[in-house]
């Protein structure tokens, strides 16, 4: 039996510091046009009639089942079914239980079609982009829930694209309250070839593009919740020792690319101060899934957490 | 008659003369449809660029206190400023 292959440390500290795995092109394309399959035919735009209705029919007529939220997700999908066999995928299962562990736990899944104008000039509505939201509620805990985004086929700019801002993750947001914030620094669009997944944290900014060809996009999200801790679940042995603390600020040359310059490195939108608080929750996040409570960088942590500040006097 | 466009900037700081890191824009005339992920290129480098091109401040985002407890946790943008013009329409 081969082991499954777990996310390496680099992996790890990509996504405790952007909230992002990409992943182009690994679901085969006999998956991918199986899932299209089940999803059935879309009918064309039609007068006066309503999108919410065109969606209500597709989901019905999809060979997609319905699942209660709170069953193992090994128990989720049918066997020979598109998405059971895209989860048996090895790069998918390793990178799944790397991030919430064995046995996890399926929260929710929806199928995600974005129409072009044509579909909404007949029902009467705008074509206009999704808001930037943050899915479900404010989400205090230590850890976290994996969204997989899987795209079937080709998407094109004009298709639109999931829309996500790396590194916003860790902000402690309600939903629909950011929707003002049109456009960040930094924020992506997911261009990308047939079956592409993204691997997101779920509190990630993210809204779905506007649609301006004339093509349906369709997108498949499965929220995953972690049945056990999610400490320690990766590839332990590809991490390397601390290093010896690195020089800060007043540096002279390039530093090697470690799992500390990887949670060090900012994003275009970080706001100059808090993007400094931003570093202090990667690493509380960092020392969460490493099993590393005693974890810093950058001595942003011993700073702040050295005993001396609070040893009472000497009494000598 | 006239019409409200709104341009909110959000900065790197405090300060007008900081970078732009967010941008979003509203048109009350109707003759442009502003969404979201529209536009990765910001509108002006910093808030002053604004003042520059005819924007009128009407709303900055005030300074507050780090509640105890939580003075690591990050939420919203902090550093808003919303601009204003008055664009003159046919009725």
């Amino acid at each position: 039996m081969t082991a499954l292959p777990l996310l390496s440390a680099v992996d790890m500290a990509t996504f405790v510091a952007r909230g992002f795995l990409r992943f182009d092109a690994v679901v085969p394309d006999d998956i991918n046009r199986q899932f299209m399959a089940e999803v059935g035919d879309i009918p064309g735009p039609e007068q006066g009639r309503k999108l919410l209705r065109t969606y209500t029919e597709l989901m019905a007529g999809a060979a997609i089942p319905e699942v209660p939220a709170g069953v193992p997700l090994a128990r989720a999908y049918p066997q020979g079914g598109a998405i059971e066999r895209l989860l048996a995928l090895p790069l998918v299962k390793g990178a799944i239980q790397s991030l919430v562990g064995p046995d996890p736990v399926f929260d929710h899944h929806f199928l995600h079609v974005t129409f072009p104008a044509a579909y909404h000039e007949a029902g009467g509505a705008e074509n206009v982009s999704q808001h930037t939201h943050q899915d479900s509620t404010i989400d205090p805990g230590a850890g976290f829930d994996l969204q997989v985004m899987y795209y079937p086929h080709a998407v094109t700019r004009p298709m639109g694209g999931t829309r996500f801002v790396p590194g916003t993750h860790l902000r402690r947001v309600s939903e629909a309250a950011l929707g003002r914030y049109q456009n960040i620094r930094g924020q992506q669009h997911m261009v990308c070839e047939p079956g592409t997944l993204l691997f997101l944290h779920s509190g990630i900014w993210h809204g779905g593009g506007v649609n301006l060809s004339d093509a349906t996009r369709t997108m498949f999200k499965i929220r995953i919740n972690p049945g056990v801790t999610q400490v320690r679940q990766w590839d332990i042995a590809t991490l390397p020792p601390q290093p010896a603390a690195r020089p800060i600020f007043f540096v002279k040359s390039a530093q090697p690319r470690t799992v500390e310059s990887i949670l060090m490195t900012p994003e275009p939108w970080f706001e100059q101060d808090t993007g400094r608080l931003e570093f202090i929750n990667r690493m509380k996040l960092w020392r969460h899934v490493a099993g590393n409570p005693g974890f810093d960088a950058d001595h942003w942590m011993t700073r702040l957490e050295n005993p001396a500040r609070y040893a009472p006097p000497d009494a000598s | 008659m006239q019409r409200q466009k709104v341009l909110v900037l959000y900065l790197a700081n405090s300060a007008l003369d900081a970078p732009v890191i967010g941008w979003a824009v509203y048109d009350g005339t109707g003759q442009t449809r502003p969404m979201a992920g529209d536009n990765d290129e910001a509108p002006y480098a910093t808030g002053v660029d604004a003042l520059k091109d005819g924007w009128r401040l009407i709303q900055a985002a005030q300074l507050l206190p780090h509640h105890g407890s939580d003075e690591f946790d990050v939420s919203y943008l902090k550093y808003e400023f919303f601009f204003e013009q008055l664009v003159e329409v046919a009725v």
